[in-house]
């Protein structure tokens, strides 16, 4: 088990330090380095200008010997100071320290994250345990053509459509509760959860919060559903029915625990393409979160900062693979020893 | 002329569609016809997942067909006065041409309903060949790497692993640039993915006909010649009769999307090469005498097409997320194109006040992305009755 743990390690270490490089390169490479001259120099800087400014500020020198120095392996003009030793350089568009400015998104976007996961994953596994009690019921075949529906929509899709019809001056449900009087403002959700960085309400974050949670939701009720049905078809479960056993005690204790090994794994692969939601989502609702800044990093070439994000990034998805794997040799026990 | 109420406007939309009900009508009566004959695709008309799958697939892919017929205005077209429109609003002066923007006008007063039809064509034109030549790389380099495992396999699954760990948006915005575009890296990657198709036929043809020298050389000498002319048009530009070329932008997105698509394709390819090599017709043909690659192509890749098939269907849905979701970033597509990812982006800046934008590209978009995965069920199902 341990040296299962290490190895895994090992491979994360190696994929991340691939994976910075590639970004690293990405980043370094001649035009994009012009366009950053020219934005943080003047935007009318003549070749010769350029090739200066990134002469002073050592942009010309060998692209491994800048990567070492950003790890903080290789000495750089004040010693060694890298990712290693916790300085991640300066964000060129926000003026900070990188560390700050990741530190506060990625606090906004815990909190996005945690109410996803309160709100979606309970969801997803009693719709899934629900559809797969009886499969090909009615319940089933409504609740599986739902989840469909659900993974077919991306984020862009599901958040354009929930803002249209909860909140919008002029179209969808608002426009008939403002008449009605059952609301205040003019619409019922907000469309933007800027605010929500203060102070979080239903009203700013249901629909963020919503957005994520149904493109990952059906796909988590997709698969609990798979298992929950092969479990049932088991004949342990057919033996518990012949002793009498009642339904409800059928599901909760005999088949719940067998059912949900796989859709565990699923929902640990998951948080990877949250990440992808978040993205898509905090630009919908402008929410300045990961996703928000990541975009920000990326569209103007801030390097420091968009290393730092790729970093967090490769970090979230690598840990969530070896957590699942342990987990499911955890709640698995033909797996253990193994 | 009185703006037309919801009813009016289904109505004239119903009939705006009217090759496509034609042709949807003929092809699905004509398949059901022949169910019987046409194996795997003649089972989808046993369940009605697939029916709603491929009438909702084949109702996208002839209005990308007869887009032209379809559109009601020209979508780049601007007419002043309808600027955000709602639905069903009439031309102030319609001389001669169509009297409606039958779903009300974008906020440049362009008709919404024209650029959600000719949208179809950008992303129909591009989604599936994306996901074929995806398909084909992956195959490529996946079945070597299940049936030879060694160092190849370890190196190429790493590589794999390191795109998959990738989020998809980052690699988006580092790949997707006008930056980029001055670099060789596009043109670079087009070269390699472009030039697997290529390489996959050629061993196909090799390992088959290698007996028979006449068959190939004739084989060998087709595939490479026409190979080489479509690689060097699509990935460097450089077709001498000009017949074959792809905008830089275009190909910049186009070589973007493989790139995502391919690592998932290797890895299913792997894996079922993995499984499919201990079966005993593989053994028997390697008793025979067979090489490596004829094994591969001519006994494992037919026994796996009922994965790669289901996978595909999924992947050309899953391509045209990842396209939608370049146009929601304004990533490598010029902003007058029509295509849905685009529309959705520019109408979401009025979202609250003027929603039918946004509203009506990222509904086309879901029904053809829930047609593609009804369908990839459909024969998931079909194939496993097999």
């Amino acid at each position: 088990m341990a040296g299962f743990v290490l190895r895994r390690l090992g491979g994360m270490l190696g994929t991340a330090l691939c994976l910075t490089f590639l970004v690293f390169w990405l980043t370094n490479l001649q035009p994009n380095l012009e366009k950053l001259a020219k934005s943080q120099g003047s935007a009318r800087m003549s070749d010769a200008e350029v090739a200066s400014w990134l002469d002073r500020n050592g942009y010309d020198r060998p692209l491994a010997l800048r990567y070492g120095e950003w790890l903080g392996v290789l000495p750089g003009k004040s010693g060694f100071s890298g990712v290693i030793q916790g300085d991640w350089g300066r964000s060129s568009v926000f003026h900070l320290p990188v560390g700050t400015v990741l530190a506060r998104s990625l606090t906004a976007t815990g909190w996005l994250m945690f109410w996803v996961l309160l709100v979606m994953v309970p969801t997803a596994l009693a719709l899934g345990v629900l559809a797969g009690m009886r499969e090909g019921s009615r319940t089933d075949r409504v609740l599986s053509a739902a989840a469909i529906t659900t993974t077919a929509t991306p984020e862009y899709v599901s958040g354009v459509v929930l803002v249209a019809v909860f909140a919008s001056a002029t179209a969808g449900i608002s426009p008939l509760l403002s008449d009605l009087g059952l609301i205040e403002g003019r619409t019922l959700l907000q469309a933007t959860a800027s605010t929500a960085m203060d102070e979080i309400t239903f009203r700013n974050f249901a629909l963020p919060v919503a957005t994520i949670a149904l493109y990952g939701a059906g796909y988590i009720a997709r698969m609990t559903r798979a298992a929950m049905v092969e479990v049932m078809a088991q004949p342990y479960i057919r033996t518990a029915r012949l002793k009498g056993v009642s339904p409800f005690r059928i599901v909760w204790r005999h088949a719940l625990r067998n059912a949900l090994i796989a859709p565990f794994t699923v929902i640990l692969l998951q948080v990877p393409w949250l990440l992808n939601g978040v993205v898509i989502v905090e630009t919908l609702f402008a929410y300045k979160g990961f996703g928000w800044t990541l975009v920000q990093a990326a569209g103007n070439n801030d390097m420091n900062l968009l290393l730092g994000c790729s970093v967090v990034a490769v970090l979230v998805v690598l840990t969530t693979q070896i957590v699942s794997d342990l987990g499911h040799v955890a709640l698995n026990p033909r797996l253990r020893g193994a | 002329m009185a703006p037309l109420d919801w009813g009016q406007i289904l109505l004239c939309m119903a009939w705006r569609f009217w090759p496509v009900w034609l042709a949807l009508g003929a092809t699905l009566a004509l398949s059901f016809a022949l169910r019987e004959r046409l194996g795997l695709y003649g089972r989808l008309f046993d369940s009605a997942t697939g029916v709603a799958g491929l009438g909702l697939g084949l109702f996208w892919l002839f209005t990308a067909g007869f887009a032209d017929l379809i559109v009601t205005h020209d979508p780049l077209a601007q007419i002043s006065g309808l600027k955000n429109a709602p639905p069903g609003s009439a031309l102030p002066d319609p001389s001669g041409g169509y009297r409606w923007y039958l779903l009300g006008g974008d906020s440049l007063a362009r008709d919404v309903f024209s650029r959600m039809a000719m949208g179809a064509r950008r992303v129909l034109a591009i989604a599936p060949a994306a996901t074929l030549v995806a398909l084909v790389a992956g195959l490529t380099l996946g079945l070597p790497a299940g049936y030879l495992r060694g160092w190849l396999d370890g190196a190429l699954s790493f590589l794999a692993n390191l795109v998959l760990a990738f989020p998809v948006i980052l690699l988006f915005y580092l790949l997707v640039t006008p930056e980029i575009r001055q670099t060789a890296l596009p043109m670079a990657l087009a070269a390699v993915l472009f030039a697997l198709p290529t390489v996959f036929a050629l061993l196909l043809w090799h390992s088959r006909f290698r007996t028979s020298p006449m068959l190939w050389g004739t084989g060998m000498a087709a595939i490479l010649g026409l190979g080489l002319w479509i690689w060097a048009g699509l990935a460097l530009d450089a077709d001498p009769l000009g017949i074959w070329a792809m905008d830089p932008g275009l190909l910049n997105v186009f070589v973007a999307v493989v790139f995502v698509n391919a690592p998932g394709v290797f890895r299913i390819a792997r894996s079922l090469t993995i499984e499919l090599a201990t079966r005993d017709h593989v053994a028997a043909a390697r008793t025979r005498g067979e090489g490596p690659w004829f094994i591969m192509l001519w006994e494992i890749l037919p026994n796996a097409r009922g994965p790669l098939i289901v996978d595909g269907c999924l992947r050309v849905g899953y391509t045209t997320i990842l396209l939608g979701t370049l146009g929601f970033f304004g990533l490598g597509v010029s902003p007058e194109s029509p295509d849905w990812g685009s529309t959705i982006n520019a109408g979401r800046r009025v979202l609250a006040l003027y929603p039918h934008a946004a509203v009506v590209p990222a509904l086309a978009l879901t029904s053809l992305v829930l047609g593609l995965n009804l369908l990839a069920d459909a024969l998931r199902e079909g194939a496993a009755r097999d």
